[in-house]
């Protein structure tokens, strides 16, 4: 009996994910258009959100360099999606990102708490104007045209690369290198000492974190048609995976993905819904999250079971 | 041949010399305390030796080979590990994984995860913390915690170790098991070069001392040559 209650609790998250994920897989076949839509931006959102906790959850590195992995895969979509093969775009943009961050990391990666964070920031307004300077200098115009790709095509590369990045993050987490990251985020320099290659260690996971950023931004540019550098760079992109992986709760392999769900559909509902009011609702049920769930979503989701388990518990004694 | 050995080691924090032209050497099998006032430069020395800190100038040579500049793991992987004063576990792990890390990636050629496994296990018994291991580091008391260092430290399998304060904020029973422990240590063939206030606890335990005052070493030899030494009592007490 015990041990299947604990069977239960081990495999019901990756169960009811493969369920979620079969249901994914079909939905363009009886989703309409604008659902399918929706659920892309939510996956990016997911990605976008997953792929930062990948380095900032355990290594405490707090980066909000997010805008500038995925600008670089925008703008990789941009010039060479007109040439190449999508996936081969892709997969340059991936490339591209996490050349950038392995650069960005070496450099970097030694300043510690609210310098690294305003550095990365900071990242993506140099590279937005610098871009921008380019732009307007040798093209003549500030932005481009992006080739279309059918939104379909679009759903079913957001779906994959999610699941690559599930499985690397689920595969890293039970690795020893994600034990070498948690023990960074927990005393880096104890970690060096007892004979972690911190900055190895760091600078690889921050690329393999921008190359998934870097590969959404090359997927969802297609949509956009036009993009120019205060679209590609804009500095919510660093900030949104930041509050949903808050929201979320960043204790569990779930928390930052339901956060990003929940999120990014609550944008889009409050949106359509909301036009001119959506940002302060946001802001309320930001501050709401922080103030009385500081364990995010996740926080309240264990509460909730532990009451019941509670109970359950009293009803047999 | 010294297993450690340091020359004119110096190091400037601002105006204030730390460390200055500290000469000082290890031999194999030794067990060496290292004594002097709060901020005479101890810890700053053994930061030094374990690349936490680059010196200014002059050199540490381990097993013969130049260390200063290199980064802390690479030091570490080449055989010489260290606790610090301020107890560093990594708390919110238990104390099991504490020690893991050493085994995975402190020891010199890389292990297997199984044998890593295995290697910490041995050390987690061999300081007396089997029983706590799946508990988290923070929930430990400061003596156990200190054991925990020292495991890790022992799980990336040193020929020399570097104690900095393992007994400071002890009680004499712990402190007499952390002497124990010291012993013990040097029984396995683990070189011991330690910082400690505890005077009964160096005296007994140590084979040799040396004394930093200002950053300056104004004296070494057997514990029966400082105890008698005039420049020590001094130091400590006063002209």
């Amino acid at each position: 009996m015990n041990s299947i209650t604990l069977g239960l609790k081990k495999w019901w998250i990756p169960g009811l994910l493969l369920v979620v994920l079969l249901l994914l897989a079909g939905l363009p076949r009886f989703a309409s258009l604008y659902n399918v839509v929706l659920v892309t931006s939510i996956l990016m959102y997911i990605i976008l959100t997953q792929s930062w906790v990948l380095f900032s959850g355990p290594t405490g590195y707090m980066s909000l360099a997010t805008a500038a992995f995925f600008g670089v895969g925008i703008y990789t979509a941009a010039i060479l999606g007109w040439k190449l093969p999508l996936p081969v775009v892709i997969v340059t943009a991936g490339l591209l990102s996490s050349l950038l961050a392995l650069v960005v990391g070496a450099l970097t990666l030694r300043l510690r708490g609210i310098y690294f964070i305003i550095f990365t920031l900071g990242l993506v307004e140099l590279i937005k104007n610098v871009v921008l300077w380019h732009a307007i200098k040798f093209t003549g115009a500030r932005g481009r045209f992006v080739v279309l790709v059918d939104n379909n095509t679009i759903y079913y590369l957001m779906l994959f690369i999610l699941v690559v990045l599930l499985l690397t993050t689920y595969l890293i987490r039970r690795s020893r290198y994600g034990l070498a990251m948690r023990s960074i985020g927990e005393d880096e320099e104890a970690a060096a000492h007892v004979g972690v290659n911190v900055t190895m260690v760091k600078v690889i996971t921050f690329a393999i974190s921008a190359s998934f950023m870097g590969a959404v931004g090359a997927i969802i540019a297609t949509r956009w048609t036009y993009i120019d550098p205060y679209i590609a760079f804009k500095s919510l992109y660093s900030f949104m995976p930041v509050l949903m992986a808050i929201f979320g709760g960043m204790g569990q392999l779930y928390g930052p993905i339901l956060g990003a769900a929940v999120f990014a559909y609550l944008e889009e509902v409050l949106i359509t819904k909301f036009p001119y009011y959506y940002m302060l609702l946001f802001g309320v049920i930001l501050l709401v999250t922080i103030l009385y769930l500081p364990d995010g979503l996740v926080g309240l989701v264990q509460r909730l079971r532990r009451g019941g388990w509670a109970r359950g518990q009293h009803a047999n004694t | 041949m010294p297993i450690l050995e340091g020359e004119g080691l110096t190091k400037h924090f601002g105006g204030l010399a730390a460390v200055s032209r500290v000469d000082f050497s290890v031999e194999e099998g030794e067990i060496v305390g290292l004594i002097g006032p709060n901020g005479a430069g101890k810890t700053t020395l053994f930061n030094l030796i374990s690349g936490a800190l680059v010196p200014k100038e002059g050199t540490v040579r381990f097993q013969d080979r130049k260390i200063n500049g290199l980064k802390p793991h690479r030091i570490c992987r080449m055989g010489l590990a260290r606790t610090f004063q301020s107890v560093k576990v990594f708390p919110n792990m238990p104390v099991f994984e504490n020690v893991l890390l050493g085994s995975l990636f402190g020891t010199s050629g890389g292990m297997s995860s199984a044998d890593a496994a295995g290697e910490a296990e041995k050390a987690l018994e061999f300081v007396g913390l089997s029983a706590l291991s799946s508990i988290p580091a923070k929930d430990l008391t400061l003596a156990n915690q200190k054991r925990v260092e020292v495991a890790s430290a022992l799980a990336t399998q040193p020929e020399l170790l570097l104690l900095d304060e393992m007994m400071a904020g002890l009680n004499a029973t712990e402190v007499a098991e952390a002497m124990e422990l010291a012993g013990r240590i040097h029984d396995r063939g683990i070189t011991v070069f330690m910082i400690e206030h505890v005077m009964r606890a160096i005296m007994n335990v140590c084979d040799r001392i040396m004394v930093l005052h200002h950053g300056e070493k104004i004296a070494e030899g057997t514990p029966q040559e400082i105890a008698a030494s005039k420049t020590v009592i001094e130091v400590y007490l006063g002209e």
